[in-house]
């Protein structure tokens, strides 16, 4: 081979973004330890959570229609925003180092457009969201969850929409960080406030008024109100108090193609 | 305009916040050579590799890659160059072929073509038959030859390479630069590389010292070493400033102290060592003559030992 055989370089997106997304899969799947914390954790964390708070849950709030529930029930929704959430936070965590001196050098290195690394990066990650959180559905059906045909893609293309949403802004937040320790700093003070007032533990309607402003800011309450209209399309489910369908679904995708269009400029400015 | 050179630096200046990582950088690489960036770490090395590869954008100044701007045309400089990084961009969970294919898609190369570019490839690095092995569980040596393997995938002329010996064993270092000479020579490869080894830089075709931001010598190692001309003698002893003064006047010749020693550049050394054991019996502890070496080129223009330099 001589430098004269050298091929006009011109870097096809879709190529570069498949092979990105399919590194991203091929990777999980071959790593044991991830695929059981991805399976168990939230198991574990629905069942602890959940069972023990359902006497205080029952207990406590009257009036807003959640009470009608067994409170299991009520954080199974939740818990499927968690997996998505976790799942996104996982994946764009390794971005920090794989970037500064890992696999990711080469890539911010090579023609690929930016763009195509974003996307490329963020199907990845949604893919695995999406994987697990409909095993997570799966395994609850048994348990006596009602789910039609119908309501089962409606939820998997809810998920498939938070996911892109929480996995382009944890690429936005990982990129410009040089260090983990930020990121897991940032995560604790944005990213798990944002689940923990999206309706996935208690509703807004019992919480206090400024908490219930908090919650209706934040965008992650759609996804979950959208998730949880998805999940009981028939009503009941504690979905009486939760913002409408077709305003879930607009606030979720807005929010979502907002994040991958900053991720996009993050990583297009900060190579 | 930048001519036919493979990299054309003009004036380039960058600035961490008030430090100042380049300053005023210009100097031409000639293709197909071997270019070494040369200096303790912390000396701007790896920030002009950085701009070089397009990841980061200099304060002020040009560099053209190829004839095109780093700045202007990021994108274009980036398809015309292979890049090789101090730590391994590979992913270890991948076997070598699906990191080299994963490699080849981002720069456009697929189907057919990418098929033989990698079997090319890795028979050109003696790893076909580790193609299907993951790479975490390759050799430091091997890994390197896989990271080489990838960054000459499309066909790049020019290649930047940061501190490419890093963790390896003198042998696999050796192996590396063969590897580079042979490509300079067959394929009519430029290499720039960064090294803080000396015995690297020696087997470059030029060489720029970089300290502080700044070039402070430039030239083949040969031409640098014979411009310190004849002999450098280095006294050990117990009281460097005091002997090194009365050392000057009777011999007529300047003895710096460097490092607690004692550092004379002289026409010929051999033969003033024993007139100066005579002369100052019982003061010096060790005497050692030779001919100049890299170290000797960066003590002459730094005033400074390499690696007393090397803490950021």
């Amino acid at each position: 081979m001589s430098s004269a055989s050298s091929v006009e370089v011109r870097p096809a997106w879709t190529m570069a973004a498949w092979s990105l997304w399919r590194r991203e899969v091929v990777r999980f799947l071959r790593q044991r330890s991830r695929i059981v914390g991805a399976l168990g954790t939230p198991i574990v964390f629905w069942l602890l959570i959940g069972s023990g708070l359902r006497e205080s849950f029952a207990a406590g709030g009257s009036g807003g229609g959640a009470d009608s529930i067994n409170y299991l029930e009520y954080f199974f929704p939740g818990t499927m925003v968690m997996i998505v959430l976790f799942t996104a936070i996982f994946a764009t965590i390794s971005v920090i180092e794989d970037r500064r001196e890992g696999f990711l050098q080469a890539v911010v290195a090579s023609p690929a457009p930016r763009s195509a690394i974003v996307v490329g990066k963020v199907l990845g990650s949604t893919t695995l969201a999406f994987g697990q959180a409909m095993l997570f559905l799966l395994l609850a059906i048994p348990t006596g969850l009602p789910l039609g045909l119908a309501s089962f893609f409606a939820v998997a293309g809810v998920v498939v929409l938070v996911s892109l949403g929480l996995s382009a802004l944890g690429l936005l937040i990982a990129w410009p960080m040089d260090s983990t320790q930020g990121f897991h700093a940032v995560m604790n003070l944005c990213l798990m406030p944002m689940w923990l007032l999206s309706g996935a533990l208690f509703p807004a309607s019992g919480a206090s008024p400024w908490v219930a402003w908090v919650m209706a800011l934040n965008p992650l309450t759609y996804g979950l109100a959208a998730l949880r209209r998805a999940l009981y399309p028939g009503g009941g489910g504690a979905t009486e108090s939760v913002p409408s369908m077709g305003v879930s679904l607009v606030v979720t995708l807005v929010f979502g193609l907002i994040m991958v269009a900053l991720a996009s400029r993050v990583v297009h400015r900060r190579g | 305009m930048s001519g036919q050179h493979a990299v054309d630096i003009a004036d380039l200046v960058h600035r961490y916040g008030d430090r100042v990582a380049l300053d005023r950088v210009s100097f031409t690489v000639e293709a197909p050579s071997i270019f070494g960036l040369l200096g303790p770490n912390g000396g701007g090395k790896t920030t002009l590799f950085k701009i070089l590869a397009t990841l980061l954008r200099p304060a002020s100044g040009s560099a053209h890659v190829g004839g095109v701007d780093v700045v202007s045309n990021p994108a274009a400089v980036r398809s015309k160059i292979g890049v090789v990084f101090q730590n391994p961009s590979v992913d270890g969970k991948l076997s070598v072929l699906e990191n080299l294919h994963h490699h080849g898609m981002l720069y456009g190369l697929s189907g057919a073509l990418l098929k033989v570019r990698c079997a090319q490839q890795l028979d050109r690095f003696g790893l076909s038959d580790r193609a299907g092995d993951r790479v975490e569980a390759l050799s430091g040596g091997l890994r390197r030859r896989v990271e080489l393997a990838k960054s000459l995938l499309h066909g790049p002329s020019i290649l930047i390479l940061d501190e490419p010996s890093t963790g390896l064993d003198p042998g696999a270092r050796i192996s590396l630069m063969d590897e580079l000479h042979q490509l300079r020579d067959r394929d009519g490869v430029t290499c720039l590389l960064t090294t803080h080894l000396l015995e690297e830089a020696d087997h470059c075709d030029r060489l720029a010292i970089l300290d502080h931001g700044k070039v402070v010598a430039i030239g083949t190692p040969d031409a640098l070493k014979q411009a310190i001309g004849g002999e450098v003698i280095t006294v050990r002893c117990a009281d460097a400033a005091g002997l090194g003064e009365r050392l000057g006047a009777r011999f007529k010749t300047t003895a710096e102290v460097v490092d607690g020693t004692l550092r004379l550049e002289v026409a010929n050394g051999h033969a003033m060592v024993p007139e100066m054991i005579e002369a100052f019996p019982g003061e010096i502890d060790s005497i050692t003559v030779g001919r100049p070496t890299l170290e000797d080129v960066f003590v002459h223009v730094t005033g400074r030992r390499f690696w007393s330099g090397g803490a950021e």
